[in-house]
């Protein structure tokens, strides 16, 4: 690890930890995720804090992408998938019946492995969002949402004299953070994030942490990651899954240096993966 | 019947020539099959080729030109007095020859030259079928002699086979492109010779089609006209109809089957379109003639509109009905081909499936779904059975789909139908229609596939 | 596990408001109301297309079903031997030759003495069908020994009565409004209460060539014709689509005039269908001088249309062997040719013949180039060879479907029915094909 990463992954760790009371955002109980008689997760305790990334790793094929897709609801768009348990957010079921997966997806957003851009222009990407949901009345406010929403990404510099050029004609790292001002677009209270940097370079990669860093500020993050050095450098909690089970969950520094399960400690050493 | 005992005989000489061919290269070498270049397989095949290929070559040139060469010599065998008319004559003379020869009755007294020429026709084609019989086995003994002979352990049999081979195969994908040759040659000269009769301005901007012509030029009306505009607004409209049928119903049939359906109702539903693709369009003329005319006529009576008894609407319909399984199954696939990360990225954005589609995959999947509808409307004009049986054949120019229309098809279909003189411009009218037809179902299928081909690049 | 919190502690979001308010929740009620409107169009659609192919089979079945049956009418028939064969010789010439017709009426004569007038008789007469004399001159021919003895016959019933007796000629109506008058109506009545006329399996359909009289006709003839054309065009289509697809797949160099060959078989697959039939009217009848209406041009054409469909299945079949496959083989020292002949064309075989299975049900449907080289001709005998004059099944369907006779509309209908019995066959059997060798890489 550099010496610079160290440096940044230290002040993450100082400030929040310090306070004493954070409150809880998310929160599963037992969930448990089958694929038709296959079992994916197998009852997953987990408390995700208000203002914090927590990181999810794990070998691949452990169940971190399908806990991240229950979080939203994605997996209902699976056939055969079946969520057992309780998830909830701030206190609601999420399977419960007055919770509408639409109306959760709107308040948990989603950033894919693979940049995804729709084949229109850079405003009507970030526009998509609020339209559907009725957020913007009239063309200035939707202007507002798309500016805002593409400065809070750290893209509009770039892409501010071209909003109306096609969305897929933008480069990797800058497509992926069209996706997440897509997704900040909608004002949701929590990102999910499934592998953001595993298809861009790593210059383009550093731009997506140091976003995820600046995002913490007003949003909740749930990062699915294969990179334990990305899990050090943007998270403050870190969860380790491992075939279907969650092993431990601690803060970011306690997992990385300290682990008490050796599964974890096989895991952050390299001995599998 | 000479030439099916030929292909006989060239498969059995074949067959024979294997063996020998397989059995004289493993006796070269004693039966040491390593020291031969090839394995004994490619010498009974180089043999087989040997005896078979050169005598099939002999056949098949025969089987082509056979009509013609018999009827040049039984032409310059008659008498000068019938030979020495112009090209409609000629023509004419050979049609009753022809007719003579087949035994089928030509629906006048014949000329006794011509029946003597009919006559001799036969016999020329049975004695040439004798020659071809002979001479084809004689060539298949001799090339199965000579292959043999050629037959030594260093012999490089399975090159010599393969070069073979490939230029057979090269033969037949050229098939493709000579039977396109072929459909542009007889339009254009065809046509070129109705167009020398009528003005090709008339043909593609008049307003008044009467094709039919009197016998004897003093007749009234004994030009007939070829204003084809009528057929082509009456292909138009019935076109319009059909795709207002198919295109939305088609598509959304689509949809729901890609994006809605369990796979289980998938499987179930799947087969009823299917059905509805494989039904023959003659199938759908009768349903279109004998039960959809009359409904929509009946409809009309009842709310007190003249609907006529061949509507443009009732064929128009059936054959929306038709292009239903075509418009949705290129749908089909045009819509899944749009990348699964597309919608997942929009229901992440908490958007319903209704909106995802309309607003992300649709728009994605727009140019294909345009090729799509521009073959079902090439389809549709090129469409024959069901606007002959149900559209009638009054060239109307009328943009009421209660009316009866005629279209290109219905025509060229009537024209050609039954016994023709070839050369009226009555009948050649039929392949400046058909010429038009091409041209136009050609563009459409050009630009089509060449926009789903850009669209699949895309996705892939 | 640490610090799990209570999970009935509510941590209260500022946003959460929002997405509970009553704008935001009329809007998704909107929304969803939206999304089921949508839905509810994509189930109408396929319920349009369904309900369409029921009313259409629906349709084609009432009205065809009943074509399986004929009336026929029982008659004791005296066959005179001084009528038939007065000077006792038994030759079958002057046994064909004979007025059956005659005892036909001699017989209906005994069975209605109080017909007199020969308006009447006629009347009487219209009852059989213009066959039956020939029937009775059949039997003859077979049984000479019936000669001298008088037999209880049946024989075909006239187009009229058999509709009549099938219910679709209604008596209460007036005489001059109905096929059938009156007093043929009494002379069925009197029939059916002597058991003397009755409907049985109508074995004509299936053995008879075509005819003008609906009662006679049967669709054997087409049946055949269109064995022989599809038989001439598989032996065409099959080799040189097989062949061509596998240069194109396999060998071809990616070359301008390959991709000309390419571009062209695509756009031959979307040619209409009516194009080839005047490709072979110009060509093969014209040019070649090849015979009108014979199943050998139907057949080249056929094969021609055809073509574009198996190339383009069996290219499909080629392309899903795995490169892997032609590896290995190439790898072991197999030349390109063996490589493709021992490994490739096996794998691909089942994709191959499902595609030539459906391009063959293709071309046993397809009407319109068939009428362009006159397979359109009223055709009575059963064609013997590939150069006779035949007609097809669709062609057959497509004629009567133009006759005017109420007992051709159900023969078209019946004879639909077997044509798509045999398309149903054979895209069973490629579906069939399809399960039975499905194989995932």
């Amino acid at each position: 690890m550099t010496t610079q990463t160290q440096s940044r992954m230290g002040a993450t760790m100082n400030a929040p930890s310090a306070l004493p009371a954070v409150p809880v955002k998310m929160q599963a109980r037992d969930v448990k995720v089958f694929y038709g008689a296959k079992q994916a997760l197998k009852g997953i305790n987990l408390d995700i804090q208000e203002n914090r990334v927590m990181a999810l790793i794990g070998p691949s094929g452990c169940g971190k992408s399908t806990f991240l897709r229950c979080l939203n609801r994605m997996n209902d768009t699976i056939e055969n998938c079946r969520v057992e348990g309780r998830l909830t957010i701030d206190g609601d079921d999420i399977y419960g019946r007055d919770i509408d997966p639409v109306q959760l997806r709107a308040r948990v957003g989603m950033v894919f492995q693979k940049p995804n851009p729709f084949p229109k222009s850079i405003y009507d990407n970030i526009a998509y969002g609020p339209r559907i949901h009725g957020m913007a009345s009239h063309r200035d406010e939707m202007d507002e949402v798309v500016q805002k929403s593409l400065q809070r990404a750290g893209l509009w510099n770039e892409v501010k004299d071209r909003l109306r050029e096609p969305g897929t004609g933008l480069s990797g790292g800058q497509q992926q953070r069209l996706c997440i001002a897509r997704a900040i677009a909608v004002s949701p209270d929590v990102i999910l994030m499934d592998e953001p940097c595993s298809a861009l370079d790593p210059i383009a990669t550093a731009h997506i942490e140091e976003l995820i860093d600046e995002l913490r500020e007003n949003y909740t993050i749930v990062i699915v990651t294969h990179n334990m050095q990305q899990a050090a450098r943007v998270s403050q909690k870190t969860a380790f899954f491992h075939l279907g089970d969650m092993v431990e969950c601690d803060d970011t520094e306690e997992i990385f240096t300290n682990p008490r399960d050796e599964r974890t400690q096989g895991y952050i050493t390299g001995r599998y993966g | 019947m000479q030439l099916t005992v030929l292909l006989v005989v060239l498969a059995v000489l074949a067959v024979v020539g294997y063996h020998l061919g397989r059995s004289r290269a493993a006796n070269a070498v004693g039966g040491r099959i390593v020291q031969l270049h090839s394995v004994p397989a490619y010498y009974g095949a180089y043999v087989a080729l040997w005896a078979g290929l050169p005598a099939f070559l002999l056949f098949v040139a025969w089987g082509v030109s056979e009509g013609w060469l018999v009827m040049q010599m039984v032409l310059a065998g008659l008498p000068d007095r019938l030979t020495s008319v112009d090209a409609q004559g000629i023509a004419l003379l050979k049609a009753d020859l022809l007719n003579l020869a087949h035994g089928l009755n030509t629906g006048r007294q014949p000329d006794p030259a011509v029946v003597a020429g009919a006559e001799h026709y036969n016999a020329l084609r049975q004695l040439g079928d004798w020659a071809v019989l002979g001479f084809g086995s004689a060539l298949a003994v001799a090339g199965l002699w000579y292959a043999r002979e050629r037959i030594s352990p260093r012999m490089r049999a399975r090159n010599q086979v393969e070069r073979v081979i490939n230029i057979v195969l090269i033969g037949c994908s050229l098939v493709a492109i000579l039977t396109t040759v072929g459909i542009v040659l007889s339009l254009v000269f065809e046509a070129a010779r109705f167009f020398m009769a009528v003005n090709p301005l008339e043909f593609l901007f008049g307003l008044h089609w009467s094709p039919q012509m009197a016998i004897r030029a003093d007749q009234v009306g004994s030009s007939g006209s070829f204003g084809a505009v009528p057929l082509f607004a009456g292909t138009l409209l019935i076109t319009v109809i059909a795709m207002l049928v198919a295109v939305p119903v088609g598509l959304m049939a689509a949809i729901f089957m890609s994006e809605y359906a369990t796979p289980r109702m998938r499987t179930a539903l799947k087969p009823i379109l299917e059905v509805l693709a494989g039904i023959p369009t003659v199938v759908y003329g009768f349903f279109a003639a004998l039960t959809m005319a009359p409904f929509v006529r009946r409809i009309g009576d009842a709310v007190g509109l003249d609907v006529s008894s061949e509507s443009a609407l009732a064929a128009g319909v059936v054959m929306g009905v038709m292009i239903i399984p075509f418009v949705s199954s290129l749908s089909d696939d045009v819509i899944n081909a749009v990348p699964q990360s597309l919608r997942d990225g929009s229901y992440g954005l908490g958007a319903t499936k209704s909106e995802t589609i309309k607003l992300v995959v649709m728009p994605a999947a727009l140019p294909g779904i345009v090729a799509a509808v521009m073959l079902a409307v090439s389809r549709a004009i090129g469409e024959t059975m069901i606007v002959t049986m149900a559209a009638g054949l009054s060239a109307n120019l009328t943009a009421n789909p209660l009316e009866a229309v005629t279209t290109v098809t219905t025509q060229i279909a009537t024209l050609l139908v039954g016994d023709q003189e070839f050369d009226s411009p009555k009948t050649l009218s039929a392949f400046g229609l058909g010429l038009v037809l091409f041209i136009v179902t050609l563009t459409l299928n050009m630009i089509a596939l060449r926009v789903v081909q850009k669209y699949r690049e895309k996705y892939d | 596990m640490t610090e799990l919190a209570d999970p009935d502690v509510r941590a209260v979001s500022p946003a959460r408001s929002r997405y509970q308010s009553d704008e935001f929740v009329a809007r998704l009620r909107r929304r969803y109301a939206a999304e089921q409107r949508f839905k509810y169009a994509g189930m109408a659609a396929i319920g349009l297309a369904s309900l369409m192919l029921v009313v259409l089979l629906g349709s084609i079945i009432s009205q065809g079903y009943t074509a399986f049956q004929q009336t026929s009418i029982a008659l004791d028939i005296t066959f005179d031997a001084a009528e038939i064969d007065p000077q006792g010789t038994r030759n079958p010439e002057v046994l064909a030759q004979a007025n059956y017709a005659k005892l036909i009426r001699d017989s209906l004569g005994t069975v209605f003495p109080e017909a007199t007038s020969r308006a009447d008789r006629r009347t009487l007469s219209d009852l059989l069908s213009s066959g039956a004399p020939f029937e009775l001159a059949m039997m003859v021919r077979d049984d000479p020994s019936l000669v001298g003895t008088t037999k209880r016959v049946w024989l075909t019933a006239s187009d009229d009565v058999d509709q009549f007796m099938k219910g679709f000629i209604p008596r209460n109506v007036a005489e001059t409004e109905r096929r059938v008058n009156d007093v043929q109506v009494a002379a069925i009545d009197r029939l059916a209460s002597k058991d003397s006329i009755e409907k049985s399996f109508n074995t004509t359909l299936f053995t008879a060539g075509d005819s003008r009289e609906p009662e006679l006709a049967g669709i054997w003839g087409a049946i055949v014709g269109s064995f022989m054309t599809l038989a001439i065009t598989m032996a065409l289509a099959v080799p040189i689509g097989v062949s061509a697809a596998i240069y194109l797949e396999e060998f071809a160099p990616k070359r301008w005039w390959t991709d000309l060959i390419e571009v062209n078989i695509n756009n031959l697959a979307a040619v209409p269908s009516i194009v080839f039939g005047l490709l072979g009217l110009a060509v093969f009848l014209n040019f070649f001088g090849m015979p009108r209406s014979a199943p050998v041009v139907g057949g080249v054409v056929l094969a021609l249309m055809t073509l574009p469909i198996i190339i383009i299945a069996t290219r499909a079949a080629l392309k899903a062997v795995p490169p892997s496959i032609r590896e290995a083989a190439l790898g072991i020292g197999a030349s390109p040719l063996q490589t493709v002949l021992h490994h490739v064309l096996p794998l691909a075989m089942p994709g191959i013949l499902t595609g030539t299975i459906i391009g063959m049900a293709h071309a046993l449907g397809e009407t319109a180039p068939l009428l362009m080289i006159g397979m359109v001709a009223f055709i009575v005998d059963i064609p013997g060879g590939f150069t006779d004059s035949a007609t097809v099944l669709p062609v057959q369907i497509y004629m009567w479907a133009d006759s005017p006779e109420r007992a051709f509309t159900e023969r078209t209908s019946a004879a639909i029915m077997i044509l798509l019995g045999f398309l149903v066959l054979m895209n069973g059997l490629a579906v069939f094909l399809r399960k039975k060798f499905e194989r995932r890489w």
